[in-house]
């Protein structure tokens, strides 16, 4: 017979933590406006264990940021918390609804950055810029610690030490501005950790940085993650980085959870159509694209259309010039799309500038081979032959929203060229444009409509229109993608490589994401600090790269499969 | 720093040549000279001036040379021996004459400048953090108001509230007793206590500007993100208001000393005239009319350094407090 | 914003709204800058028709209405029967003389009725200089007892006509001085925006030098340069030429601010990339977008002009008499004596405030509305 004492195992269950930190059920947070409701968050449910990693994701506006600023009640004017709870269980066994406190009252600051820490997706607005980074942390200290000035400066130089900032002592003194922004979310990391929270809530902590200074913090949020014991709730867009760290998922979209579990299950076996979607779509960007697949491949010897011969761009004075592009040789061939890959910084945004003379080229050629058979050189081309050479090389823009003229409709925007270009006019551009809204697949009969009207999507794709309209030989496409969702991106891609094939193009794609690049690149070259350290096929540079940095650069970037985590093995490049 | 501080003060340089220069320029705009209205003076007395007096008399001021002669001698003399020429109307030397009245126009202007701040801030700061509350519309209000009144329409109705109402004379820095006597405590005592109506009556308009500027600043600090980490971090929101949105908003605000102490001068020396204050104002009203070119000169040469000092003092101060001015 | 603001406007009309319709939706949310709207536009109206809205000739004087104090109407006319109907009329003075003062005392005689005719006939004035009219708003019914609404000055002048006359004096300055300034300010501003370099540098430190200068001390000088035995249209036309002097720096600050920006837009990279011609992106593309912008600034700096013009002309520095404007009527005012005994002379002082609020609320709506696009 077993006789089962209840109230020792009573006993017990007080001895040892529990395990769920914070239980959230039924939360809506809503955002009055003058014209209705938003429901930013509607009715979602999750729990956030001690040691594991809760990964939130969704598309821009589905929820996700609200919800975690949702939990420690900072929600934005006018938005507020209408139902729901979120229980926050102490080491003690106790637990306290944090829906139910006062947005204002002492009971939630106390648990603000000393039981739930938050860290932000930027930061260099995150961080006052007139306070020390030592001052901004110690107060945390002060407030929560009770420490004296003393300590909590011994302290702060730890925590900063812990973050592997450089030289903690001095740092201290420093404002924020005189960091990098990688440094800068170390900061904002010691500062979150510096009461030993039970949970910390990372907003889209590293959507700004580049991919190897993203996995250097993730490394250190793990890491710390580990040697604490923290609850952390992650929220990002980037499904690679969900599958990297994410013990738990939850997928949100338009302030609704459409499905939650282990990172396993969501990647491998998804049951939501959202998420099969999703997940879809980022695997999709993790190969060639099906078109490229099929089609025949490019004849080995295809005649160059440009050929970049040392171009160097310097910014600056000239007695120590910043070299954005210094001494980059490259050719494009006829019908290829060649890929630019580099992190901030690398020069590659210059030099597809330079490739359309918006910069002057310090130095170097950049021999472009006209649709007759003639060659120019770009750096030296007077006003008449640079404006004919821009009628066949066409610039698409990384931003839907600054590229176009707010002022202007759709109809002349996507005209302008062949109007300013005497091509066309009166009711013959009127058709023209409407071929073009047709060939990007947009509504001809939204001609008439401002570009605010249209989503970033269809924005982008009125920027291709624009692009194709003069009937161009090479497009240099700078981050075309970058600004849309993940689910959008692989479209545009699409759409850009059906037009390669119909209208016989060569694309230069610019881009810092990898995914895009083997995607739709037939080529690619990697650029650093201003160099082309590598050029090879695609697949090439993606599976044996050659150069240190673009290994360096491939091993930082996380797979979207948890199957695969790969984070522990990559390595560093030091030039 | 210094490096920033030295090179503030070298760019005086120039502009203080510019200056003076404008001001002798400016000076000199009338046709004729003092010779011709003194003239005309005593013409209208019935007294006729030959040719010869006439001439003697501009030989005598040194108005027959040719005009960059005449400032030659006139900055040197400022510059050299602190002679800022003799005013023809007066027959004093103009730095007898002056140095009073610009101290006078400093404390006036400097008070002003205090009492415009000290409004200013806490109730722009208050519009900003109650946005769209009752206190904040009566705020705005007050502002729009405060910039759509004229300072010498203030000034007159102010004075003729006192006369109707009270019964008094408002005007005037001193009471009778004071009026020549030596400086001595009760004198000041006896200024502070007159010093506060052409105050207010400046800083209405100059605190209505203000309070439009720093609810803006405030409003746009309100909503960084530095705000949400600090709140995450669980200060209290009286303590957050004022450790990191109000602390930014006032590098902007700093800055305004530079637009405000012009349009501040400029109102003190019309409500000057208007109140009769023994400033800067009525005598330089009264030496433009009569063409008393070097009193009048003087007058706008100081003013104007004064104010250019003030911008230079703003542009330091926000160095001071901005580290990413500092350490640029 | 742009697609939560106007929620409430058909999402079709939205989408084919231009740059100026949805600065104008945007702007009629604006209560306030919608009253200053009207409160300005019903100003310049007086502006230019002020001969219409004025009962006696401003110029006119009249011994006997020296100091007469503002004559109040009243509306309803009841009859000796009781009955009573809506027909505005004012009890004409009597001029009697204090025994023990001796000084005139305007009494009035209620028992007589002196009725307002609207849109009467009264003193001939001139519409722009184009054509010469009779009829008024409102004039006394009987040419003998004229209506004084708002009192009589020193010389016996109408107060509430001569400050109708003054409306287009005042505000014209501002609009003539703003645009003055305005041509400075886009010339400088433009090139110093557009060359940038040297040139910028230039212009740059000569605009932080003119807004470190106090104002007034600068114009009184230069107005005190001014011969006083010049015709009234040329002192006016000094007058506005000193304000815009100084006027200019602060427009130029604003244009180059946005022409720098504007110049590093991607869309107007674009354009250029489009091949079109410099002229086209200035004109087409550049300047549209900050149309809105300087309009915002012009619509906030005509109040200052209208300030700075009134100051000047109270100190006697400014416009001359016979020329009437607000600032030569508050001159009227500028001694105790005279507003002790006749405070109404006051009133071009409320028309300088309200026409300066009215422009502060329209400027201010302005420049919310200014940018539809960004958030």
């Amino acid at each position: 017979m077993t006789v089962v004492d209840l109230s020792s195992r009573r006993a017990d269950a007080a001895a040892a933590p529990p395990r769920a930190v914070l239980e959230v059920r039924d939360l809506v947070t809503h955002f009055p406006t003058r014209t209705g409701v938003v429901k930013a968050v509607d009715g979602v449910s999750f729990t956030v264990e001690r040691g594991k990693t809760l990964c939130v994701v969704g598309e821009s506006g589905s929820g996700k940021s609200v919800t975690a600023r949702s939990i420690l009640q900072i929600v934005d004017q006018p938005g507020r918390i209408v139902s729901g709870s979120m229980l926050l269980h102490r080491p003690d066994g106790s637990a306290v609804d944090l829906a139910t406190l006062h947005p204002r009252g002492r009971e939630i600051r106390a648990v603000r950055g000393a039981e739930i820490a938050m860290i932000f997706q930027e930061p260099m607005s995150s961080l006052s810029p007139v306070h020390t980074v030592g001052d901004q942390i110690m107060e945390v200290l002060l407030l929560h610690l009770r420490l004296s000035k003393k300590e909590a400066r011994a302290r702060t130089v730890e925590l900063l030490r812990q973050v592997e900032i450089p030289h903690p002592d001095k740092a201290v003194d420093r404002y924020t501005f005189e960091f990098s922004g990688g440094m800068r979310q170390r900061v904002m990391i010691a500062m979150a950790l510096a009461c030993n929270p039970a949970m910390l809530i990372a907003d889209e902590p590293t959507t700004a940085l580049d991919v190897t200074t993203q996995a250097e913090i993730l490394d250190l949020i793990k890491r710390l993650q580990q040697q604490h014991g923290m609850a952390v709730m992650f929220i990002t867009h980037d499904m690679g980085v969900v599958a990297e760290i994410a013990d738990e998922v939850l997928v949100m979209y338009h302030g609704k959870v459409m499905e939650a579990g282990p990172v396993d299950q969501i990647f491998h076996a998804p049951q939501n159509d959202y998420t099969k979607m999703l997940i879809g779509s980022v695997l999709k960007l993790e190969q060639k694209a099906e078109i490229r697949l099929k089609r025949a491949p490019l004849a080995e010897d295809a005649p160059s259309v440009i050929e970049i011969d040392n171009l160097k761009m310097h910014f600056g004075s000239p007695a120590a010039p910043i070299r954005a592009v210094d001494d980059v040789s490259l050719q494009v061939k006829a019908g290829e799309t060649l890929g630019i890959v580099g992190e901030s910084g690398s020069g590659k945004t210059t030099m597809g500038r330079c490739l359309l003379r918006i910069y002057q080229p310090t130095g170097g050629a950049m021999r472009y081979r006209k649709a007759d058979g003639t060659v120019v050189d770009l750096v030296t081309a007077d006003k008449e032959t640079l404006k004919l050479c821009r009628r066949e090389i066409r610039m698409i823009f990384q931003d839907p929203v600054g590229s176009l003229n707010p002022r202007m409709t759709v109809a002349q925007i996507i005209g302008e060229p062949l109007l300013v270009n005497g091509i066309a006019k009166g009711s013959e551009l009127d058709d023209r444009v409407s071929v073009l809204m047709d060939q990007v697949g947009l509504n001809p009969d939204w001609r008439e409509r401002y570009p605010h009207a249209f989503s970033g999507g269809q924005r982008q794709r009125i920027g291709i229109a624009r692009a194709i309209s003069l009937n161009p030989r090479v497009i240099v496409a700078d981050e075309a993608t970058s600004a849309l969702d993940v689910s959008l991106r692989s479209q545009m891609l699409d759409l850009m490589m059906r037009l390669q094939d119909e209208l016989k193009l060569s694309y230069v794609f610019i881009s810092h994401d990898i995914g895009v690049i083997r995607y739709m690149c037939d080529r690619v070259s990697v650029m650093y600090q201003g160099r082309v350290v590598e050029t090879g096929s695609t697949d090439q540079v993606c599976d044996a790269p050659q150069h240190a940095y673009t290994q360096a650069l491939l091993s930082a970037i996380p797979r979207p499969d948890p199957r695969l985590r790969s984070m522990h093995k990559r390595h560093r490049y030091i030039a | 720093m210094l490096k920033f501080i030295a090179k503030r003060v070298l760019w005086m340089i120039p502009s203080l040549v510019v200056i003076s220069f404008m001001a002798f320029v400016l000076i000199q705009l009338p046709p004729g000279d003092y010779v011709t209205t003194y003239i005309a003076t005593l013409a209208a007395s019935n007294e006729v001036v030959d040719q010869n007096t006439a001439a003697d008399l501009r030989a005598r001021f040194g108005l027959d040379q040719p005009m960059i002669v005449q400032y030659w001698k006139w900055i040197t003399g400022i510059l050299l021996r602190g002679d800022f020429g003799l005013s023809f109307e007066w027959q004093q030397p103009v730095g007898d004459l002056i140095w009073e009245r610009m101290a006078l126009t400093l404390v006036l202007t400097f008070a002003t400048l205090l009492a415009t701040w000290g409004l200013a801030l806490p109730i722009g700061i208050f519009s900003a953090v109650r946005k769209y509350s009752i206190g904040d519309y009566i705020a705005t209000f007050f502002s729009f108001l405060g910039l759509a009144i004229p300072s010498f329409l203030l000034a007159l109705v102010l004075m003729y509230l006192a006369a109707v109402e009270w019964g008094q004379e408002v005007g005037g820095l001193f009471s009778e007793q004071y009026l020549n006597a030596p400086w001595s405590l009760a004198k000041v005592w006896d200024l502070i206590g007159h010093l506060w109506i052409p105050v207010i009556i400046l800083a209405v308009s100059g605190t209505a500007s203000l309070i439009r500027v720093m609810r803006a600043n405030m409003l746009d600090e309100l909503n960084k993100a530095y705000v949400t980490t600090a709140r995450a971090k669980g200060l209290s929101e009286f303590r957050l208001l004022m450790k990191y949105p109000v602390r930014l908003a006032l590098n902007p605000f700093i800055s305004t000393i530079a637009w405000l102490l012009p349009n501040l001068v400029s109102g003190s020396i019309i409500v000057a005239i208007v109140l009769s204050l023994p400033t800067a104002g009525p005598l330089l009203l009264q030496s433009l009319m009569s063409q008393d070119m070097y009193l009048a000169g003087a007058f706008i040469l100081l003013i104007c350094t004064l104010t250019l000092i003030g911008s230079l003092i703003s542009d330091i101060l926000l160095a001071l407090v901005d580290p990413r001015i500092r350490l640029e | 914003m742009t697609d939560v603001a106007f929620a409430a406007i058909d999402q079709r009309k939205v989408a084919v709204a231009s740059q100026w319709q949805l600065v104008w939706w945007a702007f009629k949310r604006h209560r306030l800058a919608m009253i200053g709207l009207w409160v300005t536009a019903f100003f310049y109206l007086i502006a230019v028709i002020p001969g219409f809205f004025a009962i006696n000739d401003p110029s006119q004087q009249n011994a006997r209405a020296a100091y007469q104090p503002p004559q109040g109407l009243h509306f309803i006319d009841t009859a000796a029967d009781g009955s009573w109907s809506f027909r505005p009329y004012f009890h004409p003075t009597t001029l009697k003389r204090d025994p023990q003062t001796l000084a005139a005392v305007h009494v009035p005689d209620t028992s007589r009725k002196i009725y307002v005719t609207m849109f009467g006939e009264g003193y001939e004035y001139s519409v722009l200089g184009v054509f010469s009219a009779r009829t008024h708003l409102f004039v006394s019914s009987e040419a003998r007892q004229p209506l004084f609404l708002l009192g009589a000055d020193r010389l016996g002048r109408c107060v509430w006509s001569r400050i109708m006359q003054g409306t287009q004096i005042s505000l014209s300055v501002g609009l003539v001085g703003v645009f003055l300034s305005l041509l400075l300010g886009i010339v400088l501003g433009g090139i110093s925006g557009y060359y940038g370099g040297r040139i910028d540098f230039v212009i740059q430190r000569t605009i932080e030098f003119i807004l470190a200068l106090p104002t007034i001390p600068i114009w009184l000088a230069m107005a005190a340069a001014l011969p006083q035995d010049w015709p009234a249209t040329l002192n006016y036309f000094m007058i506005t030429v000193i304000l815009s002097l100084t006027g200019w720096a602060q427009l130029a600050r604003v244009v180059r601010g946005r022409f720098l920006s504007l110049r590093t837009e991607e869309f107007v990279t674009a354009a250029r990339l489009d091949g079109a011609s410099e002229g086209r992106i200035i004109f087409r593309h550049m300047l549209p977008s900050f149309a809105s912008h300087i309009i915002a600034s012009i619509t906030l700096a005509i109040p200052a002009m209208i300030l700075a013009e009134t100051s000047l002309s109270f100190l006697g520095l400014g416009l001359q008499p016979p020329t009437i404007s607000w600032g030569v009527l508050l001159r009227e005012a500028q001694n105790i004596r005279s507003i002790a005994t006749a405070p109404w002379l006051f009133a071009p002082g409320i028309a300088v405030v309200i026409a300066v609020i009215a422009l502060n609320f329209l400027g201010d709506g302005l420049r919310d509305a200014a940018d539809p696009y960004n958030k």
